[in-house]
């Protein structure tokens, strides 16, 4: 399982990178790992909001639909449209397959380091 | 196996309709540019297709067929030859009253029985499905609301071991769901349901026996403290063929509920429809009721009308009718002993099957179950992962098939099994030793089982490339 | 008493015993004595299977059929091939669940993936489901597809069937959608009302044609209005028409849906019927319901499964954009045998012969003093003024077997003929007609 060290994490599993004035949100290794092969990304709008700690849009499994949690609260200016026909990128790259950048940010979840999220992640597969 | 696009040549055809007695015409709008792409196989042809198609295909008829929650049932041929009466199938639904006294009295008589055999009194029977039930009957609930200045009633608890159904109903007809957990016998947590209520209540779905194949005992208690907070208690019929003739939805406190004649009263399914989801309730709601209400004068005669207060219409005309037909069928068959005696035998069934498995099957809750119970693989699964799927996938080989997997979702590697009444002992006693046959397999070659089936035409369908890369119809000339 | 319970009365004891329980009751322990039923079901006995049959054909004759139908508004007499009755009675196909396990389930699968095909081609849409309920849910269906954040109101043309637009207003009293009517000008949707509208929240415009009235919507003109508004276009269409006029997909409609009971099924006093629904390929994830899709197995055999299945309630649960489940399934392969049956000159045919009897019709009736009401193209219905009270005169024909068109108003009624109504037929109803009139 990678973690790098350059991003920071929100338990919710997201990864959160800071991009010249924005935001970038992805989906951690391990939520891809966890998650299964994916098979589509439903994604926000450019222009929308996202609001820290609620949906911004959701991925599907063959099987199972789960929630993405937007890690800080802002405004969409960027989705990564590649995604939407190819979803299987997150599960291959996933540190390379960004969600969304927002811009305009006025909020922001507790973020942890690449360590903290390391254990975060151990103690949930244990849990 | 080939496509029916596959087969035939340009210029085959049957020859079905006569030529046209009336002068030709021609007429000024934009015509299709080029005609549809259909099928050019002769009769033969068309024939052999579809009974390839049968031979690949399961039903009741082929076999054991234990899909819990789903009633699968023996469907009685009488019931299909009524459905195919002239007299029903060649009424426009658009005659006279006077002209149609047959099927309102088809209509009037299943309605009533219906009534009695949930403790309602009054039913429609418009819905074409239990989901659609489910909404009008939700609708029915908002209606009332409504009428009484109670639109902030905006929330519908539903638990979190409830059919998926219940919750898109309830997002369908503008509710917020709130879910509950359920207890450690998989029943509603009376604390976590008291917490739940509240002057936004405005209702709670629930199934009773609940998914789990328990009976709640705590119904009464359960439908006082929704009716207490001021909300309305909708039962999800899908597992009324526990207990027919034994308690009634209504006297459970029930206010509103539908029913699954494709499930409880042995109409077929046909692959995923028709069905038919009537829904029934109790007085008050009645005002409120879609389509045309029956009503039966002193001379015998029936009327039709609409209910003061109705929510519309929830389909163009008033029922599936041939399929309420047949459940009409089965109802005049069984009678009022009959039916009990249904409900008895398929909860004696699934005790039957589950006490023969028990020691071997772990058993999600280990206590006499209703009509159907649940077992849970997920030892299995993490000593030597076998899932719930493998298993499933090597009963295929065995001709029965599967239970319903990974439902309910509170219970981890579901298998959900329901026999029914209309199978018999010896049915019961090879399906038992084929369970165990393939649970030892299962410990002898847990690899293996990830390779089941080996028998079927196909085997361990790629979903995934399925799903990244729909192809949801066939082209004929594609790029 | 009928019964269809396989082990006897002693059978069932042992099983109970076997079990260590020695009555029924105890079966049912968990229910509160309370809400135990005391007396039993006030329902008559059981009956036998002669009887049942006796009942149920003594209950069926107590309807009117007419030899004679010139009924439609949404409902349609066609020549159902013998084949198609013949196929969908396989007890194969009948008595199957839903195909979640697709390896036993091909040819149930196989089935719907042609139904599919055949829909996107009678349609020239992109995508099809495998179903929905009838017409008048699968346009409510449709309409809920087109909303979103921006854009929640609905619009239904005033020309599309009053039942379809019944089911739309309770479907929207659901979903607190708010509802517009765009209104008719001579029978036909009125486009310069839509150009004077504030469109600006408006996420559908719902088209009928040929509409109520049998008459030939301008699907093209009203598309490129509609899509100028940057809302979405549902055209709800007979499928007998399409096998002559164009299409949806042609004149640019977002999605097609319709009542699909000509294609092979019976009347039978309202249903079961098959709502069908396509789309263009954008809007492929937001189509309801149930979606076959076509794969290889792990032999790479070619094979099919449900597919999209994240857009369900059984997986999406509360955020699901519809709530269904159980469809039309085998009304689906009804009309899938038709069009199999029929092919695309079959179905030309039927739609040329609908066309060409109603306009028979319509000159008889013309001489006897009936006129039209409005004077647009139709397809096989039209609505006539006729020279006398309308409901008299459907009683009179009636008395002589004959169903006549659907009284719409005093003197108003709504015709149609299919390819059943023959020449010799026609000019059998006009006789009476004169007789009625003199």
């Amino acid at each position: 399982m990678n973690y790098p060290e350059t991003l920071r994490y929100s338990k919710s599993h997201e990864w959160v990178k800071n991009e010249e004035g924005m935001v970038v949100i992805g989906l951690t290794d391990f939520a891809q790992s966890e998650l299964g092969d994916l098979v589509f990304v439903n994604l926000p709008e450019v222009d929308d909001t996202v609001t820290a700690g609620e949906a911004l849009g959701d991925v599907e499994s063959v099987k199972a639909v789960s929630d993405i949690f937007s890690p800080v609260s802002g405004t969409v200016c960027e989705i990564n449209e590649e995604l939407l026909d190819h979803p299987e990128l997150i599960n291959e790259a996933p540190y390379d397959a960004w969600l969304i950048k927002v811009k305009d940010v006025t909020d922001e979840e507790e973020l942890i380091t690449a360590a903290e999220y390391e254990t975060h992640c151990q103690s949930e597969s244990n849990g | 196996m080939k496509l029916i696009f596959e087969m035939g040549a340009p210029g085959r055809g049957c020859d079905l309709i006569p030529p046209c007695t009336t002068p030709e015409v021609t007429v000024k709008v934009p015509m299709r540019k080029k005609a549809p792409h259909l099928p050019e196989v002769s009769e033969t042809e068309l024939s052999r297709h579809y009974t390839d198609l049968a031979k690949q295909t399961h039903g009741v008829n082929d076999g054991f067929y234990p899909l819990g929650s789903c009633t699968m049932k023996y469907n009685p041929k009488i019931n299909d030859a009524a459905s195919l009466l002239p007299g029903f199938t060649n009424i426009h639904p658009l005659q006279d009253t006077k002209d149609i006294q047959g099927c309102l009295e088809v209509l009037s008589s299943i309605e009533k029985a219906l009534c009695e055999i949930t403790g309602m009194q009054a039913c429609t029977l418009q819905p074409a499905a239990g989901a659609h039930g489910e909404f009008t009957g939700l609708l029915l609930i908002k209606a009332w609301h409504n009428s009484r200045g109670g639109s902030k009633r905006t929330k519908i608890i539903v638990p979190d071991s409830a059919h998926g159904t219940n919750p898109a109903s309830a997002a369908m007809a503008d509710f917020d769901v709130v879910n509950i957990a359920s207890d450690e016998h998989g029943c509603v947590d009376l604390e976590a349901l008291k917490a739940a209520v509240g002057d936004d209540t405005a209702g709670l779905m629930l199934t009773n026996p609940n998914t789990v194949g328990l009976f709640d005992p705590n119904i009464a208690e359960i439908t006082r403290i929704v009716h207490e907070a001021g909300g309305l208690c909708y039962y999800d019929g899908a597992n009324l063929n526990a207990v027919m003739g034994v308690t009634r939805p209504g006297d459970m406190g029930f206010d509103v509920m539908h029913l699954n004649l494709h499930k409880t009263f042995s109409t077929p399914h046909g692959g995923g429809g028709p069905g038919s989801g009537p829904v029934a309730c109790k007085d008050f709601l009645a005002p409120f009721l879609p389509g045309l209400r029956i009503d039966k004068q002193t001379d015998g005669t029936f009327t039709e009308e609409t209910a003061a207060h109705t929510i519309g219409n929830v389909r163009s005309f008033s029922s599936n009718f041939l399929v309420v037909v047949r459940a009409f069928c089965y109802i005049l068959t069984l009678g009022r002993e009959g039916i009990p005696e249904a409900s008895t035998t398929a909860v004696l069934n699934a005790n039957y099957m589950m006490h023969k498995l028990a020691g071997h099957y772990k058993m999600a809750y280990d206590h006499t179950c209703m009509h159907e119970f649940v077992m849970t693989l997920e030892q299995e699964k993490h000593e030597r992962n076998v899932s719930a799927l493998d298993i499933a996938k090597a009963l295929l080989d065995h001709g029965i098939h599967p239970p319903t997997m990974y439902f309910p979702l509170i219970v981890h590697e579901a298998l959900m099994i329901e026999p029914t009444e209309t199978e018999s002992r010896e049915t019961l006693d090879e399906a038992v030793q084929i369970f165990l046959d393939v649970l030892a397999e299962s410990e002898a070659h847990p690899e293996k089982m990830h390779e089941y089936p080996f028998e079927t035409p196909v085997r361990r369908l790629d979903e995934v490339g399925a799903a990244r890369k729909p192809v949801v119809r066939y082209l004929y000339n594609p790029e | 008493m009928g019964s269809y319970i396989p082990s006897t009365r002693e059978e069932r004891l042992a099983m109970l015993e076997s079990i260590g329980m020695h009555s029924f009751d105890e079966l049912y322990a968990d229910i509160p004595e309370a809400l135990r039923l005391k007396d039993g079901l006030s329902l008559p006995s059981g009956l036998s299977e002669l009887e049942v049959a006796q009942k149920i054909e003594e209950i069926a004759g107590k309807n009117t059929r007419f030899s004679h139908i010139f009924r439609g508004a949404g409902s349609y007499q066609h020549y159902i091939p013998a084949i198609v009755k013949q196929v969908t009675s396989k007890e194969e196909f009948v008595t199957a669940y839903t195909p979640y396990q697709a390896e036993i389930s091909q040819g149930l699968l196989q089935s719907i993936f042609e139904y599919q095909t055949m829909i996107c081609e009678l349609t020239g849409m992109d995508v099809s489901n495998a179903s929905v309920y009838d017409g008048a849910t699968a346009a409510a269906e449709a309409a809920a597809m087109c909303r979103d954040r921006k854009r929640g109101t609905i619009c239904v043309s005033a020309s599309v069937d009053p039942k379809t637009i019944s089911v739309i207003r309770t479907y929207c009293f659901g979903s607190g959608a708010p509802l517009v009517i765009l209104p008719e000008k001579n029978g036909l949707t009125d486009m310069e009302s839509w150009n004077a509208m504030d469109t600006s929240s408006i996420a559908c415009l719902i088209i009928q044609t040929p509409n109520y009235h049998g008459l030939i919507e301008d699907g093209a003109s009203i598309a490129n209005a509609v899509h100028n508004s940057g809302a979405k276009l549902i055209a709800s269409c007979n499928p007998i028409a399409l096998g002559l006029l164009e299409t949806p997909g042609e004149f640019g409609a977002d999605v097609a849906v319709g009542e699909g009971q000509p294609l092979g099924l019976p009347m039978g006093f309202g249903g079961p019927y098959l709502g069908f629904m396509a789309s263009t390929k954008d809007m492929m994830r937001k189509l309801p319901g149930r979606i076959v899709g076509q794969t290889a197995d792990v032999d790479g055999k070619r094979a099919y499964v449900l597919t999209l299945q994240a857009r369900e309630q059984h997986i999406r649960r509360e955020k699901a954009s519809s709530n269904i489940c159980s469809n039309e399934a085998l009304c689906a392969m009804t009309a899938a045998v038709y069009l199999s049956a029929m092919g695309s000159a079959g179905l030309e045919k039927v739609a040329a012969s609908c066309m060409a009897n109603a306009r028979y019709l319509l000159e008889e009736l013309t001489a006897l003093g009936f006129t039209r009401k409005y004077t647009g193209e139709f397809f096989h219905e039209f609505v006539t003024i006729c020279p006398c009270d309308a409901a008299v005169l459907s009683e009179k024909l009636a008395a002589h077997g004959y169903l006549s068109g659907l009284v719409t108003g005093q003197t108003e009624m709504l015709w149609c003929t299919t390819e059943m109504n023959t020449k010799s037929e026609i000019d059998g109803l006009i006789a009476v007609i004169k007789e009625v009139l003199a």
